[in-house]
This record gives structure tokens, sequence and C-alpha cells, in this order.
């Protein structure tokens, strides 16, 4: 996985609604990527429920959460019209899991990322990273705010 | 032990229904996911509410006993049946106080890292879900 101190992979993806969303969109905020393994599934909904019910305490803490995931953007429209969150959903799509790979994150015989979380500082530099032990550990959002404090 | 839990939870009223009656101390505090459980934050003021009038755990007990009827008139039959002065209750559930009490209940959660509904909290460790039979027969208290 993508130490802290490297500098963030480039990317550009579509978000849910097919806006595309590059690394070099994220200079000058705090953001923190969220690596899912799959749109509708049990933890993952868990997941990003919670995160969702903190993103005002985290944003005023300056901090933007995307999650990503190897689903396309009509996949995460659905999802998350479901939830009922407004967390911008990145399509890791096509390539499949390029993002995720990049980042080191992909599990190639799971064809999905595992459950993770790197934070991206304002000069696009990697602040902070964290991967889940197995793909039912749901990381807390208290490891956010302690890493956002850290920073 | 501490339950963390929200009343539009199906599987809160299960580990409810497990814990009741168990010879264990339990205090209850909320965690409601509004993202999940859209009237989980104004069903646990309701409880807070009823708590002002001294019937916290018999709010608590008809929520959870039946989710199925979770709207406002609900919570006022509910009110009707304990005994509750209603004017009260209404004004309490509203109260910055009562919204308070709720939200540092939410902050302890997220604080303490918890993702889901229920979790138990026993002697420091987290139990995320409905507990198995193999964690209710080592509960304190346990015969």
């Amino acid at each position: 996985m993508i130490e802290p101190g490297s500098e963030a992979p480039d990317f550009t993806l579509s978000d849910q609604d097919g806006n595309e969303v590059s690394l070099a969109d994220l200079e000058g905020q705090t953001s923190v990527l969220v690596f899912y393994p799959l749109d509708f599934s049990p933890v993952c909904t868990d997941q990003l429920n919670v995160y969702q019910e903190v993103l005002p305490d985290l944003e005023e803490q300056g901090a933007k959460l995307y999650g990503v995931s190897v689903d396309s953007a009509f996949a995460h429209k659905a999802f998350q019209e479901q939830l009922g969150v407004s967390i911008p959903l990145l399509a890791d799509f096509n390539p499949k899991g390029e993002v995720a790979k990049a980042y080191g994150v992909y599990v190639d015989e799971r064809g999905h990322s595992r459950r993770a979380l790197v934070m991206i500082g304002p000069d696009l530099t990697v602040k902070w990273a964290y991967h889940a032990s197995s793909p039912l550990e749901v990381p807390g959002a208290n490891l956010i705010f302690d890493a956002l404090q850290a920073a | 032990m501490i339950e963390y839990g929200s009343y539009e939870c199906p599987y809160c009223a299960k580990a409810d229904e497990l814990l009741s009656g168990l010879p264990v101390q339990r205090a209850f505090r909320h965690f409601p996911v509004v993202s999940k459980h859209p009237r989980s934050r104004v069903l646990a003021h309701a409880s807070e509410a009823a708590g002002l009038q001294g019937r916290f755990w018999d709010m608590h007990d008809a929520l959870m006993g039946d989710q199925a009827h979770l709207d406002d008139p609900h919570l006022w039959q509910r009110c009707d049946a304990l005994g509750l002065d209603l004017a009260r209750f209404e004004a309490d559930r509203r109260s910055d106080a009562v919204a308070e009490r709720v939200q540092c209940d939410f902050r302890s959660a997220i604080r303490a890292g918890l993702t889901t509904t229920p979790s138990l909290v026993i002697g420091g460790v987290i139990y995320p879900g409905v507990p198995g039979a193999d964690l209710l027969e080592r509960l304190p208290g346990r015969p």
C-alpha cells in the first residue's frame, strides 16, 4: 500500500454523475480517498452511512471524502441514491481497478480493492494511509479524525 | 454493558430482545445513523423525552417492541399508554437539551470507532452486530 510521504498517484475518474474528478482537482484541500470493495455490499453500506453522518464535522475540519470502487458511475449513482449519501463516488471502472492498483490496494484474486483510507494533503502528497485487516473490518470514522488532528 | 443502537434498526430490536432480562447491568446509548434509518434520531429524542418523565426504559421497550409503528401518532399513542404528559413530551423531544444528549451519545460512538448498530461494549471490547450465543453465555453475571 502507498506510504505516507509519497506523491499521490495521478488519476482521473468519473463520479456518480459522470463528472471527471482528477488528482489535480484535490490540490489545496485535504482529501480522503475511501477505497471500498463493492457498491451494495452490506459492509460497505454501513461504512458509507456512518461517514455520511460525520461529513459536516469532517468538512468543518477541512477534509473532503471521495469513495472509490471498481463499480461503474451508473452503479455508483444508484448506490448513492439508495444510501442517501452525498459523498462523491468515483468509478475505478475502466481500466478496472487501475487507481486502486496505483495506490496498492487492489486485490487481484477478488477483482476489487481492499477497504482502505488514503489521506492526501493540499500539496498532493499522501499524509496518512490505513488498510483494513479484512473486508469485514470497517475503519471507524475516528481514524479519520485522528489522522486529521495528527496532520 | 453498553449497548449502542437505534430504534429503527431491526437488528437492534433482536439484540434488545436477547439482552432484556439478563442479569447484567445495561446502559443504552443512541447511535442514530440517519442516512440508513431516517427516523432514528427523532426516535432517540422521543425516548429521552420520555426519560425526562421517568419512563425512558418503558418508551425504549415500546419502541424496540414494535418497529412497524414509529411515526408521530404512534409515539403519541405510546405516551398515552405510559401516562406521559404529552405537551411536555412534545416540547422536550424538540428541545436543545435532548438533542445534545443524543448527540453526545452519537459522538461517543464515533470516538469509539463504532460503525454499525447494534454494537455492544463490554469491558472495553466492542462486539458489533446481534450478540451470538457464545457472547451471551460469557456475559458477566451469567450463571
